[in-house]
């Protein structure tokens, strides 16, 4: 089997570019997914069952359905109805955000959790408000147990980006896929695809690692 | 000082405290003793509203702790609570376990928060730790910081709850002495313990709790060396 390497540098300003928009829709992904995360974590420990019912049914939805399907209500149904168009790159942001969301809610809720009882107590039983013993007593212990859960769901959403190629996001699996038809090939497509992926993820578990060594020798 | 009336507690059917009334006057040290599970940490932990009561007052100053108007974070700057287990911060050093309460609740500046915790690690004999972290300590050193983060709230009442169970034998010494200077100093307390050498030498009055409510109390010696009530006895005569 001969190796087509002149196809993947006709095609590398393309990938180039793929690579570019997969970082960037994963990146905007992750901060509104970790900021939403939050939002819906807290939510879902509050104590008030009314309440904490409708993150529970979020979280529910996000984790307990597919993804793929999730981008296809998102870019079929959900964006068209708001702008009346379609728009691939949107749509993936929203759908990876939302997603991300509904784990990292859970991280957040795990890694609060986690955090012994007489943490609490002890900054209340200083007359500290509970906002208060949250942000400098139990959130402060809780993040650096959140670091390695998070970073796994930073990974997943880098590689889950892939889908997007199917809603016609010009991301990089798009390209490799463009690639593939144009000349009937698989494996320079697909391998140098996968190439990039990995060099992405790899990347991204080790700025993690880094930052979790960091605060750990805090 | 502290007033405890028809004080209940249930969790869920479990009724863990039934019709408790207690007074402490100023600089009175009272210490609970009791069989486990009688109900003395429950009844701490209603004195500064760690637990919420089900039924009867606890006044603190002559404040209802337990009315709506009153911020319960108030109360708890003037009662100091020391935990069995210290629940000490692990991510601060000990010097800014001691100040993070003064500076985030009292709202003193750091200066102030710092020349004071520094005075009460030396008050409890731990002025060479101020830098180091809970985890490098030994369980006797983390109590004495526990007790010093709590008085550096100023606080008028020190809650004890057996500050010395968790602890190897050779170090309950030197945090029953600390605590004794606490005493001497005028400071009101209630203290659960098992140290009943402790109880004897410090201690204003002795209550005996079973079952969740107050079986006898008594000055010291009184009730050790004249126990009316059955239980008491059987209770005395196991741990004495
Ligand atoms: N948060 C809680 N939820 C349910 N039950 C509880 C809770 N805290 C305490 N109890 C129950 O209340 C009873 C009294 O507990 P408490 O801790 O006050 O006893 P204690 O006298 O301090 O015992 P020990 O000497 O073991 O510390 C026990 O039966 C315990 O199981
Ligand atoms: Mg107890």
């Amino acid at each position: 089997m001969d190796f087509r390497w002149d196809i993947i540098m006709e095609y590398a300003p393309y990938l180039w570019k793929g690579t570019l928009l997969t970082i960037g829709l994963s990146l905007i992904s992750i901060l509104i997914g970790t900021v939403l995360g939050l939002g819906i974590g807290l939510g879902k420990m509050m104590r008030n069952k009314l309440l904490s019912f409708p993150f529970k049914c979020y979280i529910a939805f996000f984790r307990g359905t597919p993804l793929f399907v999730q981008i296809l209500l998102i870019h079929l149904g959900v964006v068209p109805f708001f702008t009346g168009e379609t728009n691939g790159v949107i749509a993936t942001i929203i759908a990876l955000s939302l997603n991300a969301g509904a784990y990292i809610a859970e991280i957040f809720r795990a890694g609060i959790q986690s955090i012994d009882k007489g943490q609490m107590e002890g900054a209340r039983s200083l007359g500290m408000t509970h906002v208060q013993a949250m942000r400098y007593v139990v959130l402060p212990q809780a993040s650096k147990r959140m670091i390695p859960p998070l970073g796994n769901e930073f990974v997943v959403l880098i590689k889950d980006s892939s889908l997007a190629a199917v809603i016609a996001a010009p991301e990089l699996m798009y390209w490799g896929r463009a690639m593939a038809s144009q000349y009937y090939r698989i494996w320079e497509p697909y391998l140098a695809a996968a190439i990039i992926y990995l060099i992405l993820t790899l990347s991204m578990s080790f700025l993690l690692n880094r930052l979790e060594r960091r605060l750990e020798t805090e | 000082m502290i007033k405890v009336e028809n004080l209940k507690k249930t969790f869920g059917k479990n009724e863990v405290l039934k019709d408790i009334n207690v007074t402490v006057s100023p600089s009175e040290v009272v210490v609970v003793i009791g069989p486990s599970g009688s109900g003395k940490s429950t009844f701490l932990r209603c004195i500064n509203q760690l637990e919420t009561i089900t039924g009867g007052k606890v006044f603190i100053e002559g404040t209802n702790t337990t009315d709506k108007s009153v911020n319960i974070n108030d109360i708890r700057t003037e009662v100091g609570m020391v935990f069995q287990h210290f629940n000490l911060f692990p991510h601060k050093s000990v010097l800014q376990n001691v100040m993070l309460a003064p500076l985030k609740v009292r709202k003193i500046s750091k200066e102030e928060a710092r020349s004071r915790g520094l005075e009460l690690l030396k008050k409890v004999g731990l002025s060479d730790k101020a830098e180091a972290y809970p985890n490098s300590l030994s369980g006797g050193q983390k109590q004495r910081v526990a007790i010093a983060r709590a008085l550096a709230m100023e606080p008028k009442i020190m809650l004890f709850d057996e500050p010395t169970s968790a602890l190897d034998p050779e170090m309950v010494g030197e945090v029953l002495e600390v605590m004794k200077q606490l005493a001497a100093e005028g400071m009101t307390m209630v203290v659960v313990t098992h140290e009943m050498g402790f109880a004897k030498e410090v201690g204003d009055r002795v209550i005996f709790m079973d079952e969740g409510v107050i079986v006898e109390e008594n000055s010291p010696v009184e009730l050790f060396e004249n126990p009316q009530n059955e239980r008491t006895k059987s209770f005395l005569s196991k741990v004495l």
